[in-house]
């Protein structure tokens, strides 16, 4: 299948590339930027004039819930919700039952992907086994199989001794470790940030310095072991100085932030919102303003979605027995777009936080569209706004805090290796 | 947020009892005043009045108590309600599912009201979130978070001896970390405008930017003590005692348990409150609890009568509350 994107404002980061281009794509590829290979004659003309045309974006934390929880999710519903905000790679957690441990799981994994052929599905290994923090997984047969890092998902690291020979163990496999980075023993039964507002709901609090002790260890570690690291869903102001100083140091340890925490802080639990009950906690405003300055002066390089879809009666109950986490896979797009919108960050910026940044961390083929690569592409209309409705959402789980939130921008096509997998036609 | 007086009905009257957070002065001096008209009741012959006759109140206790619930249950039967003891240990209702089940069990027997006790918090809020709309539901203890009718009792035993809130200085002492019972004083005296709230207690166990609530903290309890009207001092649990929040019970006794030396700092005519129950030589030196300026067990009976005030004020069967404005016309 032959595509020629027309008209489209092209906004191609990794190869500075920001204004009117077309694209044409044939059998999976970019095969012209700007202009036509010769004698290339399109079997089907987009025409996305007055529309953002963009590397398919590549998300660094979702939860798909297959295998194990299916009665939250499944990888056909989440992948379908994917596409749907302009996702063409997403990055799962191992944290599924059982636990992406083994070349069993991801294989598992691997088919029920095939077999729905939609998104591409890049697995985060499990580092340990179980989650357990204790044994090494067979990570190089995991890496055989497909699986792009590993990853302990939200479980206790909290052995240096282990995560040291994780890191070093990793890093002979030539394996990037994605570290979620929470303190469990600072953090105790927390469920919120520690402060003014948990303290007057009498909800236990996570202290910040949950999140920057645990930083400064994985830091430390990865400076001493010489290991690839990436810094999953980083959330305080003190984490990002951390890591600005370590990579002024020659560090090349690179960080994400998720999208929730972007738009929203501590305050909104108040009325105790389940929705809103998070894993890492929202934390405060100038925690907030801080991230977005991190996005923009490069210290943080990716915007996650850190899906975590659930079932209604997850989020029905009190709120330290709710499960924390949101359904945020098929709003990414938007959500950034307003920030864009809202003169947070520039357009470029949140193109290349969302496409050519988290790529270079897990596949650095993905996310741009200079000729020869993948023809991933997400189209977008800028100024089409979209009204979030938790009852129509694709996604399973509905468990949005975003509910009612006009956002500005609107995904029109969604292409996967130059196959058209998402059109609102 | 449209829930966010879920506490009041349309009318702006008292639906629920949750929290003393989001309810103004005039409400709270309405909740003193029925108190007082109740607190004769138990003197009569007859202990009961006919205000809730025919309704079924439920005490759905998910976490222990005596005191409470007994009182609870005391304050709905001289109402002349119907009344329902249910305990259930929390380790029985793993999830919050099974807490909406059994909500759900109970309405359908007609229900007019659920005391609830909870070792969550946000418990009694998520509750009236989910209840028919007939029926109220009183926070009978929720976590950390919220105790509004034993704060209530307390301000009523306050304002028994020291009618001007405005003038008054007062010190809460102890484990304010874990306490819901001092969050809900702080609220209470704040909104009746307390001179002074202050809580006193070891780091530990002050809970981080409580100074937002309206106290100011104080970690040695002499100086903490200066000058006060009232006393109020909090139960410690023994769990919290050979931990890293605290050493021992010598420690804490010699640092903060209330000695009559101690209580000497605060103004001679200060009364001395406790929630119960007491722990002797802990928190408290029996000399000083069983002391002339304690107030301890006026404090239990005054519980009755604020709790006939409230279920009686949430089923809407006393006349109109008044509210700030109207009280500030007289």
């Amino acid at each position: 299948m032959k595509f020629s994107i027309r008209n489209g404002h092209l906004v191609d980061p990794a190869n500075q590339v920001d204004g009117v281009r077309d694209l044409y794509v044939a059998d999976g590829y970019v095969v012209g930027v700007g202009k036509a290979p010769d004698g290339f004659t399109a079997d089907r003309e987009i025409d996305a004039g007055g529309q953002v045309v963009c590397p398919g974006l590549v998300d660094l934390s979702v939860r798909l819930r297959e295998p194990g929880q299916e009665h939250k999710a499944t990888i056909a519903s989440e992948l379908d919700a994917a596409v749907s905000s302009g996702i063409t790679s997403v990055c799962c957690q191992p944290d599924t039952k059982p636990v992406l441990d083994n070349p069993a799981v991801a294989e598992l994994i691997h088919q029920r992907a095939l077999n729905n052929d939609l998104c591409r599905i890049l697995p985060l290994a499990a580092l340990t086994q179980g989650l357990a923090g204790q044994t090494l997984t067979d990570m190089n047969a995991l890496k055989e199989i497909g699986c792009i890092g590993v990853s302990n998902a939200n479980a206790d690291m909290n052995n240096a001794e282990v995560l040291r020979r994780a890191l070093e163990y990793a890093s002979s496999c030539n394996l990037t470790v994605h570290l979620f980075c929470e303190d469990p023993c600072l953090k105790n039964d927390g469920v919120v940030h520690e402060g003014a507002l948990g303290t007057r709901l009498g909800l236990p609090g996570i202290p910040a310095t949950a999140e920057t002790l645990s930083v400064s260890r994985a830091l430390l570690l990865a400076c001493q072991t010489g290991a690839r690291v990436h810094l999953s869903r980083i959330t305080c102001a003190g984490s990002i100085d951390l890591i600005a100083r370590a990579r002024d140091h020659g560090l090349p340890v690179s960080a994400d932030t998720g999208i929730c925490h972007l738009h929203l802080n501590d305050t909104e639990v108040d009325n105790f919102n389940t929705q809103c009950h998070l894993d890492p906690p929202l934390r405060t405003e100038t925690d907030r303003l801080a991230l977005l300055q991190a996005l923009s002066d490069g210290v943080i390089q990716a915007i996650c979605s850190d899906h975590q879809p659930h079932d209604n009666d997850a989020k029905a109950a009190p709120f330290s027995l709710s499960e924390p986490g949101a359904s945020t896979i098929e709003h990414l797009l938007g959500l950034v777009m307003k920030l864009v919108r809202e003169e947070y960050l520039t357009l470029v910026d949140a193109i290349a936080a969302l496409t050519h940044h988290p790529a270079a961390i897990v596949m650095p083929d993905l996310g741009r569209l200079d000729v020869d690569r993948p023809a991933d592409v997400c189209i977008f209309h800028p100024g089409k706004t979209f009204t979030i409705d938790r009852r129509s959402m694709i996604s399973a789980g509905k468990n949005t805090p975003f509910d009612g939130w006009e956002l500005p921008a609107t995904v029109t096509h969604t292409l996967i290796d130059g196959r058209l997998v998402y059109t609102v036609d | 947020m449209t829930h966010a007086n879920i506490q009041l009905d349309e009318n702006g009257h008292l639906k629920h009892f949750l929290s003393i957070y989001g309810l103004d002065r005039g409400l709270l001096l309405s909740i003193l005043d029925h108190a007082r008209s109740f607190a004769g009741v138990g003197d009569r012959a007859v202990k009961k009045v006919p205000l809730l006759r025919g309704k079924t109140i439920v005490n759905l206790f998910f976490e222990p108590s005596t005191r409470t619930r007994t009182t609870f249950e005391l304050a709905a039967k001289r109402l002349s309600a119907d009344v329902l003891n249910i305990n259930i240990s929390t380790s029985a209702t793993k999830k919050g599912e099974s807490l909406f089940d059994t909500l759900q069990t109970l309405e359908a027997m007609h229900c007019d009201m659920f005391v609830v006790r909870h070792a969550n918090s946000g418990a009694a809020h998520f509750i009236a979130g989910k209840v028919a709309p007939h029926i109220s539901v009183i926070n009978g203890g929720d976590g950390r978070h919220s105790h509004p009718t034993q704060a209530m009792l307390d301000m009523f035993t306050i304002q028994q001896h020291k009618p001007d809130f405005t003038r008054l200085k007062v010190a809460i002492v102890g484990d304010i970390l874990h306490s819901r019972v001092a969050r809900s004083e702080i609220h209470a005296l704040a909104t009746l405008g307390a001179e002074e709230i202050r809580v006193i207690g070891p780091k530990t166990l002050i809970p981080t930017d409580i100074e937002a609530m309206g106290p100011r903290v104080f970690h040695n309890l002499e100086q903490g003590l200066e000058d006060v009207d009232v006393v109020i001092m909090l139960r410690l649990q023994n769990e919290r005692m050979c931990s890293a929040l605290l050493p021992s019970e010598h420690e804490y006794f010699h640092l903060y348990g209330l000695t009559e030396k101690k209580l000497a700092n605060a103004r001679a005519d200060a009364i001395v409150m406790h929630p119960g129950p007491i722990n002797r030589g802990i928190e408290i030196d029996s000399s000083v609890a069983d002391g002339r300026q304690s107030v301890i067990l006026q404090q239990v009976s005054h519980g009755i009568a604020v709790r006939m005030a409230v279920m009686a004020m949430t089923m809407g069967s006393l006349a109109d509350t008044p509210t700030l404005e109207s009280r500030d016309e007289v």
